[in-house]
């Protein structure tokens, strides 16, 4: 087994993205998430890849749009009003399927907000900013090590599906440190590589113009764009098969059920043994994949629950889906606080039994 | 019998949308007569615009890809580092290059990229139906300046080879115009300069073609070359803005 090694949240992700085989790094400095490209700027060039400052979170999309339709695996990052700038090129990349991995530090809003960690762009990761159809796989760690095997197999995945896979981490995940085991180094591609493994992307075709490649969005023929809408479309029927990831603890006989992903999950996995103590049961839904979300995971709860809880450091973004989830069953209930206040473990215990108190329980 | 002019294996055959008199389709024709004759047809790789040019790469006999509005230096920036042996050029107009893509087209320049963007300045959005671009000169009737162009309301036209020039990581950078034999010759001179300056790579070069746009101008093909010889050239000055040193590439 190898060993561990102490790293930052940031520092950790990037690594982990290189040992995925990303030789093709495209950033621009955005707090809680510098260390990233930071890192970068130092590893990659003597490692044989390749790092781009670049002016604007607008140019490092469009950067791994271009080295992604190029064959290259790719990996970028920012933080919530960065990735705001990002959403274009997602719904472009998922039109022209193009594959990158991206990662969102995410931070608190709206507009400048502030740099303390945040789960307000739940919707901007999972409902996305950019036009039109289209769907983004998101995976939320909750921890270092979790993190650093989800950038490591979406460098993968997104190849897979040639779309678009994204990461939220959020500041405090950034800028922690833990113990990890760093998988091993995926060989980077070659360029003269890429024909083989990548048969659709821009190489230049060499002496056969058969083999002529084009990567497009434009499809102005209404017919030929639903067919291509579809088709995709299909891909995310897939992926909602394939790609759901969720931890539960404790729901058959719980009292009480709370969702939460990421920090916030983390924190709320100490206050269910500090409820544990006091007698109350509690179970607890922690979605990995925040799309596709693991909508099947609530039908495990039992008629024993009084009441479901959506604990949130936003004012409730994925309580929508958690409501989806319970359709109907149970009372849902938002425990929120926002603007980059992260409660601790006592905080979210008590709040869980004053809830489940006014259910009359 | 000996033919003058042929199809160049660069060209697909087929129907192009452009309009009668646009001049995309010479701009087209000598940039891929260039990579027909140094024989990298098959070692190029295209970024197209959001434009009438959008669809070029049903054109152009060589790997193409959309890009999004403006971003195409920052697109071909990044496929430059995945194919560093490829020529990769983007192809651009004015409302995509001197609009809404100003800081890819700056940066791109700024970093000195190993990259060849030839941009299409015809004063005028085509694809959108004949507003006001950057380049659209003082006077000029366009559907959102409709009494003509005026300083006051929206600034100078912007000269992008003067900007560009200005940029120690451009290295070659050249306006030329698409209204006479003898011009085009030149322009085929300067798309053959520029792919030189890539293949050994120096750095960023930028060939601006001054263009036309008969339907947006309102009028015929051979009065917009008459425009585009009397109006634009006054304001867009043709010529080598920037070259390597020494001048020998």
């Amino acid at each position: 087994m190898s060993k561990k090694v102490l790293m930052k949240g940031n520092e950790a992700f990037a690594e982990a993205a290189i040992r995925g085989g990303c030789r093709y790094y495209f950033g621009y400095p955005i707090t809680p998430q510098n260390e990233i490209p930071e890192y970068m700027s130092r590893e990659l060039p003597k490692r044989d890849g390749y790092f781009i400052q670049a002016e604007s979170e607008l140019a490092a999309v469009y950067m791994a749009y271009g080295a992604g339709a190029a064959g290259g695996k790719v990996f970028i990052t920012s933080s919530s009003p960065g990735i705001a700038l990002m959403q274009e090129g997602f719904s472009f990349m998922c039109s022209a399927e193009v594959p990158t991995v991206a990662l969102t530090v995410s931070r608190c809003g709206p507009g400048i907000g502030g740099i303390q960690p945040g789960q307000a762009d739940y919707f901007q990761a999972t409902r996305g900013g950019g036009n039109g159809d289209y769907k983004v796989p998101v995976f939320a760690p909750s921890n270092l090590q979790e993190g650093v095997d989800l950038v490591y197999e979406s460098m993968d995945l997104t190849d897979k599906w040639r779309n678009p896979v994204f990461i939220f981490a959020d500041g405090l995940l950034g800028q922690m440190m833990e113990p990890v085991v760093l998988p091993e180094q995926q060989k980077f591609v070659e360029p003269h590589e890429i024909r083989a493994l990548k048969p659709w992307a821009l190489t230049g075709y060499g002496d056969d113009d058969t083999k002529r490649n084009t990567i497009i969005s434009l499809r102005i023929q209404p017919e030929d764009l639903e067919k291509h809408v579809e088709k995709i479309f299909k891909k995310y029927e897939q992926m909602e098969k394939e790609l759901v990831r969720v931890e539960t603890t404790g729901i058959e006989d719980a009292d009480v059920v709370i969702v939460a992903f990421g920090t916030m999950a983390r924190i709320t996995k100490e206050a269910v043994e500090i409820l544990a103590e006091q007698g109350i049961k509690t179970g607890l839904i922690r979605p990995i994949s925040l799309w596709p979300f693991p909508y099947q995971a609530f039908d495990k709860i039992t008629s024993k629950t009084k009441v479901v809880i959506s604990a949130e450091l936003s004012m409730g973004q994925m309580i929508q889906d958690v409501k989806l989830g319970v359709n109907g069953r149970f009372p849902v209930r938002l425990l929120s606080r926002t603007g980059g206040v992260v409660p601790a473990s006592l905080e979210i215990a008590e709040r869980t039994k004053k809830i489940l108190e006014e259910m009359g329980g | 019998m000996n033919p003058v002019y042929t199809l160049t294996k660069g060209m697909l055959p087929v129907e192009t949308i452009y309009c009668p008199g646009c001049t995309h389709g010479i701009s087209h024709r000598i940039i891929m007569e260039v990579l027909e004759e140094v024989d990298m047809l098959g070692k190029t790789i295209g970024c197209g615009p959001i434009g009438c040019s959008v669809l070029a790469h049903r054109y152009m006999n060589v790997d193409m890809l959309e890009c999004p509005h403006g971003r195409a230096p920052a697109v071909a920036s990044a496929i430059k580092r995945v194919h560093p042996d490829n020529f990769v050029f983007t192809y651009q107009g004015d409302g995509d290059l001197a609009s809404i893509g100003t800081a890819e087209i700056i940066h791109a320049a700024a970093r000195g990229e190993k990259i060849t963007t030839f941009f299409i300045n015809n004063a005028i959005y085509g694809m959108t139906g004949g507003q006001m671009a950057p380049t659209t000169l003082i006077g000029q009737k366009s559907t959102t300046s409709q009494s003509g162009r005026t300083v006051e309301q929206a600034g100078a036209p912007m000269r992008i080879c003067e900007l560009i020039a200005n940029l120690d990581g451009a290295v070659y950078v050249e306006r030329v115009a698409l209204n006479t034999a003898g011009n085009i010759s030149k322009a085929k001179r300067a798309v053959r300069r520029a792919y030189d300056i890539q293949e050994k790579r120096l750095g960023f070069s930028l060939i601006e073609f001054v263009s036309s746009c008969p339907t947006h101008w309102g009028k015929s093909p051979v009065e917009s070359m008459q425009h585009l010889k009397e109006k634009m050239l006054p304001y867009y000055p043709l010529g080598v803005y920037k070259e390597p040193e020494g001048g020998e590439v």
